[in-house]
């Protein structure tokens, strides 16, 4: 039941919250259609949901609903059915009219679409006592799974917006501001810089207009949470922008959000429009007199464009180039005035601060980092997705507890925070509080919340390269040190990576840079080395192994490699042979066979297709790859045949 | 591309210098390069040189100047893909499509693209063929899917 027209009083908004009340009792399912869960087919499951329910005469009782990310991704999609809160997950279009029938006509369950244990082998029923959801605290994300993402009457149905009505009719800006102070809230887009200080020195800055930004540029690879929430739950974001600008005293406010999110800029803009069709935007918001419009920017690819000033270059709509900050941007900001810029999430903070008050904020997490943070714990991981935790929550019971651990029995090497521009920690340092100043003095820093996690597999010196070649790329070009600095990393790591390193390499490395954090214009720069530095304090003998024995000890840098089959293991079943890309491999049916070294260019399509009860394709580094077996040792006699 | 489609986009946006960014993005979307002649109308209508036009078409990873093939492919290079494969299936991609990153094909098939994340880590090593993602992708499913364009 959507609005036609805009509601002039808070109590307006009221009448229209009862009139969409849910009633708690009523059936409905829920299916996730974030990014991750359609790419795994959850387009189809709703489809097969709505047919289905026609078809079983259901229609009429049974609400739908398209969500946001419920954090779930490595089960997608993921399928909820209210009240029973039943939550089955990897749902394929094939099983929605099984789960219609036992679970929506009748009150029994799907047991093998339910989450099993992986060491007792039970099944859990319910979403909240999977100990992947157990061992969270979900204040940003739970709303996800418990609102249509592009309806506006599900968010006010929960509560949506109480918090802007409490800001605009009971409290001044002061005290909202005093509030967001006393909550210790820290921006959760890298630097953790206080929020209620930042708002307070755009408040005071002088100069009109004042803006509100919210930063959606989110690059960094394997970080997806802001997409998640801006997909899912877009009102969230909107409500603490207007409230922000009600403080600093800013009627206009962005979105600045990357076109590679291209269902976050629709549903955004879809919010948008709904805002401004209740009187939630616009002119005289609920009859309070205050103004407040919102646009959406587009970003066109950019990772330097996540970076403030840069941010709002672009915005102005040129070259997204970082600006020194000798005054900061929140006083001098976008167009030169003050502009408030915060993370997406820090902005779905700011609703629950002003409606529970800043003192509960502060008491969730640690003395000095509060609240929770949503991480994007991918990589090596049994249980990949979004996690919501406590800060001061230790990596450990992040990573064996809510994520389940590394698959395949692997050993864990490192867990690498703060995207691109963060670090590696390894180990020993697993027990170490996630925090913003803790995960600092390890090397490494929160960054927007992306957990990469590596296993023995993961070679660190690879790593290194890998993030250095990817910041050399986006390195906007403006100053020298990072620009040509980076460069000559990304060429030495390469080589060492190549199996030719030198010595003194490593020297070279650690000035260079030390030049590009102490010269560096921007953060981006500044951070650029961090990847390089904390691989190289944690993890000194991979580089040394490289560089000197030219062996890479993870058996992960092609240029270090080699594969040799195992005559003794070795069935000739021809399934190697007939995939190599090189034709490199010599046998024939019941000839065992023979990597031909000189035509191997070490791809390991051979050691991924031998079959894993033979595994016979031997991967090596640092030695050389035994002899083959003399041609007249080849053939097999196989048993059958023998007798 | 159609002139008056590039004027609808300009008058979309006020003729506003400030957006040009998002002018140049949706000529992008609508015909998949950005051509001087489209260029050169939008540096007259929104009155920026066209040297500033070119910088910031330049700069950014979303434009091309050149015409794209009729296949979008694009390849996750994210973290979580580099560290579950991903240079593997980037070299399957080439060997398929006999072009490398950035690169198009002389007959207009294939365009490949490395991307930094298309955030479904959960089914890493991705491809993206058309917007259709392809997940947990080995050399040899790369070189499948990719078989079955025209």
């Amino acid at each position: 039941m959507s609005r036609d027209c805009p509601c002039r009083s808070p109590a307006e908004l009221e009448e229209h919250r009862q009139a969409v009340a849910r009633d708690p009792g009523r059936p409905c399912v829920s299916i996730c259609a974030g990014a991750g869960c359609l790419a795994s087919g959850a387009a189809e499951v709703i489809a097969a949901f709505e047919t289905e329910l026609a078809d079983q005469g259901l229609a009429a009782e049974v609400d739908r609903k398209g969500t946001g990310c419920p954090g779930f991704c490595e089960r997608g999609p993921v399928v909820v059915l209210h009240p029973r809160e039943i939550c089955y997950l990897q749902v394929t279009a094939a099983d929605v009219p099984e789960i219609v029938a036992a679970s929506l006509k009748g009150d029994g369950v799907v047991e093998r679409l339910l989450w099993e244990d992986p060491t007792t082998g039970a099944r859990v029923e319910r979403e909240q006592d999977i100990p992947f959801y157990a061992n969270q605290q979900r204040l940003l994300i739970s709303a996800n799974s418990r609102i249509d993402s592009r309806s506006l009457d599900d968010y006010l149905a929960i509560g949506g917006y109480t918090a802007l009505v409490k800001a605009l009719f009971a409290m001044t800006p002061e005290e909202v501001l005093a509030q967001v102070k006393k909550s210790n809230l820290r921006g959760r887009g890298g630097a953790g810089f206080p929020t209620g200080a930042k708002w307070e020195g755009s408040r005071n800055a002088p100069g009109e207009p004042k803006y509100v930004i919210v930063n959606a540029d989110e690059g960094d690879p394997g970080a997806f949470m802001d997409r998640a929430l801006l997909e899912g739950n877009p009102h969230s974001v909107l409500e603490g922008l207007i409230i922000g600008g009600y403080t600093i005293g800013a009627r206009e406010g962005y979105v600045y959000v990357r076109q590679e999110y291209p269902l976050a800029v629709k549903n955004l803009s879809h919010a948008i429009e709904q805002a401004e069709g209740y009187g939630l935007l616009g002119e005289d918001i609920l009859g309070s007199g205050f103004d407040f419009s919102v646009k959406v920017h587009k970003g066109a690819g950019a990772f330097v464009c996540g970076e403030s000033t840069a941010l709002m270059t672009a915005l102005e709509g040129r070259v997204g180039e970082p600006r020194p900050k000798y005054i900061r941007s929140n006083v001098k900001g976008l167009w030169g005035k003050p502009s408030v810029l915060n993370n997406v999430e820090t902005w779905a903070n700011v609703p629950l601060i002003v409606n529970h008050g800043g003192d509960w904020f502060a008491q969730i997490g640690t003395a000095r980092s509060t609240g929770t943070k949503i991480f994007s714990l991918v990589g090596k991981i049994t249980n990949t997705g979004l996690v919501e935790v406590p800060m001061g929550m230790s990596l450990r019971r992040i990573i064996d507890t809510v994520g389940g651990g590394i698959p395949g029995g692997k050993r864990f090497k490192a867990v690498q925070t703060g995207g691109p521009s963060g670090g590696c920690i390894p180990e020993q340092l697993l027990d170490l509080p996630v925090g913003f100043d803790e995960l600092s003095q390890a090397g490494s820093m929160m960054g927007s919340g992306g957990m990469i996690v590596m296993d023995e597999d993961t070679c660190m010196v690879d790593v290194a390269r890998y993030f250095v070649d990817f910041l050399t790329d986006e390195s906007c070009g403006k100053c020298l040190p990072c620009r040509e600095g980076l460069r000559q990393m990304r060429r030495i790591l390469t080589r060492i990576c190549e199996g030719k390193g030198r010595d003194g390499d490593l020297e070279t490395l650690e000035e260079l840079s030390e030049v590009a954090m102490e010269a560096s214009l921007c953060a981006l720069g500044k951070s650029a080395p961090n990847p390089f530095l904390s691989t190289l304090r944690y993890f000194r003998d991979e580089y040394e192994a490289h560089i000197h024995d030219k062996r890479c000890p993870a058996l992960a840098c092609k240029e270090l490699v080699s594969y040799y089959i195992d005559p003794e293991k070795c069935k000739a079943c021809l399934i190697c042979l007939g995939q190599c890309p090189s034709h490199g491999i010599i046998g024939a049916k019941n000839t065992i066979h023979v990597i031909d070294q000189e035509k191997c260019d070490a791809c390991g399509v051979c050691f991924e297709v031998c079959p894993s009860r033979f595994d016979a394709v031997i991967k090596i580094s640092g030695a050389p790859v035994p002899p083959p077996i003399p041609e007249e040792q080849r053939k097999i006699v196989r048993k059958s045949h023998a007798s | 591309m159609d002139h008056d489609l590039v004027d609808q986009i300009i008058d979309r946006h006020h003729a506003e210098a400030s957006a040009l960014i998002q002018v140049l993005l949706e000529i992008q979307a609508e015909a998949n390069w950005l051509c001087t002649e489209s260029l050169k109308t939008v540096s007259e209508r929104l009155e920026v040189p066209l040297a500033r036009v070119l910088h910031v078409a330049t700069f950014y990873k979303a434009f091309s100047l050149v015409p794209k093939g009729r296949h979008q492919v694009h390849v996750c290079m994210g973290t979580a893909c580099h560290v579950r494969g991903a240079p593997r299936v980037l070299s399957a991609v080439q060997d398929a499509t006999g072009i490398g990153p950035g690169e198009t094909d002389l007959e207009l098939k294939f365009s490949v693209e490395t991307v930094n994340c298309l955030g479904c880590c959960a089914l890493g090593p991705v491809i993206e063929v058309n917007g259709t993602t392809h997940g947990k992708v080995s050399t040899a499913a790369t070189a499948k899917v990719l078989q079955g364009y025209e």
